[in-house]
């Protein structure tokens, strides 16, 4: 409301200094309009975009999306399990377009910080005053000898939903009963921590229907994982865990390093070697591409940002959001990416308009299903640290180990609820 | 040069332990206060929607919602004097003067009601019959009127009022003494087909 009031101000003086002259003149040409370019439509992107222009109305806001339908990470482990269709995850890019933000679905090829201009594989180039770079996610191929990009049709990651998810969900709906699916989870830092056990679950509640002489073989390389107890609490009630019928074999401690795709076969760092049906290799990970091509990430896989007001550390006039960036003491999640893009959105608003950033406030929410009627959640909420270092839980936890079948029901209710809004937040019902 | 006696030493040593054992109990750094009543509330957009209008069933609108109801719900949920799944742990993140902000932004806000739900239309016209009844009192105009300090009623998602009332059947949520006179007062003569049927109703139409 006050920029609104502050930007009147500024063009009623440009006008009493221009006298009769301003009525010819273009709003344009009043250097009013601060433009924004915003580059990727993910979940940080889409709500930066959205929150901005929420903030103020006057910024020409520009989202540049490769894609025109965008599928969520999130709630697609129910895809491969059987219990939802991807479709129900898709979003559009039309609501955002009738809030006033121009979306341009092309592929950006280059972010020139010094001339302030992003390049487009169309050959457009968009001018800003402030960019934000929400890039999401890209994998290391290089960690599995044997493995390499090339062969993600056959062995699909399906960490970035869409058509990885539907070749996985293939698979499994092909494979004979008595099979083995082989997961094999990514190292620390990666996007979804609880995601890998969660995707055992809903395999191994789908196995447990259709094809119940087969088995999922969980390897992962990290001694623990989110929500551990209860994952494993779950595991036990539903698949067998850790009795002669286990749906769910578990190798902790304990990474892939090793692909003979010809004999579909892993081995692991301690020398186990696991033939599978399905396999399914979730890489370990970096910020997408374009942060590297730009020169986004310094030394390291993520992007360094200031955590008040995501602008990048190495180059001014950029913020960087969502998995791609380094938000200490928040995990990579959706909400976090959609929380974060908020603060974002609400310290460029300022920035633009001359003024301080205020204090930020954060929270992450997240649901993981177990089996039907079985959720479980964890939550937090966050303030960023006096000296900037870290974004700090002031609150939160998990489902409690001792939880009611009723409130594990509803925790299922509440994640897909919270899926409706969190996707309509983002995508303004688009 | 005058030697400490021993025993002081001792005292010494022992502050300084008590005030590192302090400092580790209480090792959360100080963080930046002062976030804005905007910025507090588009947190909670995740779940509750964007400016707290829900899409989602079990997931209550809170725009529009009477101020001193989501305070009063919101230090509930803090004190875990009101049982939840997930807002106890959330609410013990904001100070009360946090929350009051938070109150008074949602309750600036459009309600909007929740929109394409099933309903037992026999079953909703019994429900308002109910509602008269024993409800309207308090919750006038069906419950929709924010100025009565209590929760939405008519135009709320279904599977959260439901799960509240089954919480104040259970006496797990504590209902205010006319409330819970009320409900008696129904349950007698209807049994639990008259909760059933005033959810119904609450869930029907606009």
């Amino acid at each position: 409301m006050n920029t609104n009031k502050s930007r009147r101000r500024f063009v009623q003086g440009l006008g009493a200094a221009t006298a009769v002259g301003v009525v010819g003149i273009p709003s344009i040409a009043l250097g009013a309009a601060k433009k924004v370019v915003v580059v990727g439509g993910g979940t940080s992107g889409a709500t930066a975009a959205r929150y901005l222009k929420m903030a103020d109305p006057s910024v020409e806001v520009t989202l540049i999306e490769a894609n025109k339908d965008y599928y969520t990470c999130y709630l697609s482990n129910e895809v491969l399990g059987g219990a939802r269709t991807l479709d129900s995850l898709k979003h559009g890019y039309s609501g955002l377009e009738k809030e006033g933000i121009t979306v341009v679905h092309d592929y950006v090829t280059g972010i020139d910080a010094k001339a302030k201009k992003v390049t487009v594989k169309g050959g457009s180039s968009f001018d800003y005053d402030r960019c934000i770079v929400a890039p999401g996610i890209s994998f290391k191929y290089d960690g599995i000898e044997g493995y390499d990009e090339s062969m993600i049709a056959k062995v699909p990651h399906a960490w970035k939903a869409g058509e990885q998810t539907t070749i996985l969900r293939k698979q499994l709906t092909d494979m004979k009963d008595g099979g083995t699916v082989v997961i094999a989870a990514p190292p620390n830092p990666f996007r979804c921590p609880p995601g890998p056990p969660e995707r055992v679950c809903q395999i191994a509640q789908y196995l447990k229907k259709e094809k119940p002489k087969s088995k999922v073989v969980y390897v992962d390389p990290k001694a623990k994982f989110s929500k551990y107890g209860l994952f494993v609490q779950g595991w036990k009630k539903f698949y067998g865990y850790e009795t002669d019928n286990s749906l769910i074999e578990y190798i902790k401690s304990d990474g892939v390093e090793e692909l003979d795709l010809a004999a579909m076969t892993v081995s692991t760092t301690t020398g186990e070697s696991v033939k599978a049906d399905v396999l399914n290799i979730i890489p370990a990970q970096k910020a997408g591409q374009i942060a590297f091509d730009a020169g986004l990430t310094g030394d390291g896989d993520w992007c360094p940002i200031d955590l008040g007001t995501f602008e990048s550390t190495i180059h001014k006039d950029i913020h960087v959001i969502g998995d791609a960036s380094i938000a200490t003491g928040m995990p990579k999640s959706g909400y976090s990416a959609n929380s974060q893009a908020k603060v974002c959105a609400a310290a460029v608003a300022a920035m633009l308009n001359g003024k301080e950033p205020g204090t930020p406030a954060f929270v992450n929410t997240c649901y993981s299903v177990i089996a039907e009627d079985w959720g479980i959640s964890v939550a937090a909420v966050y303030r960023l640290a006096e000296d900037r270092s870290k974004i700090v839980s002031m609150s939160g936890g998990l489902t409690p180990m001792d939880a009611s079948d009723e409130a594990h029901r509803r925790a299922v209710e509440n994640a897909y609820s919270w899926l409706n809004n969190i996707t309509s937040d983002i995508f303004a019902g688009g | 040069m005058k030697r400490f006696p021993l025993r002081i030493i001792a005292i010494g040593s022992l502050a300084m332990f008590l005030s590192q054992t302090a400092m580790a109990a209480d090792e959360k750094p100080k963080t930046i206060a002062g976030a804005s009543a905007s910025m507090l509330s588009n947190t909670c957009a995740g779940c509750h929607g964007t400016y707290g209008a829900s899409n989602g069933p079990s997931i209550p609108t809170l725009a529009g919602m009477s101020s001193a109801y989501l305070v009063e719900t919101m230090l509930g949920y803090k004190s875990g004097e009101i049982p939840s799944t997930i807002m106890g742990r959330l609410a013990k993140g904001y100070t009360d003067d946090e929350i009051n902000l938070m109150g008074e932004y949602f309750a600036k806000q459009k309600f909007v009601a929740a929109k394409g739900q099933k309903v037992d239309a026999d079953k909703a016209a019994k429900g308002a019959e109910l509602h008269e009844k024993y409800c309207e009192k308090c919750h006038s105009e069906s419950g929709m009127a924010a100025e009565d300090d209590s929760g939405f009623l008519k135009g709320q998602w279904k599977s959260y009022l439901a799960a509240q009332m089954m919480d104040y059947q259970n006496k797990d949520r504590k209902a205010t003494k006319k409330m819970a006179k009320q409900l008696t007062k129904m349950h007698k003569k209807h049994g639990p087909s008259g909760i059933e049927e005033l959810i119904e109703y609450y869930s029907s139409g606009e």
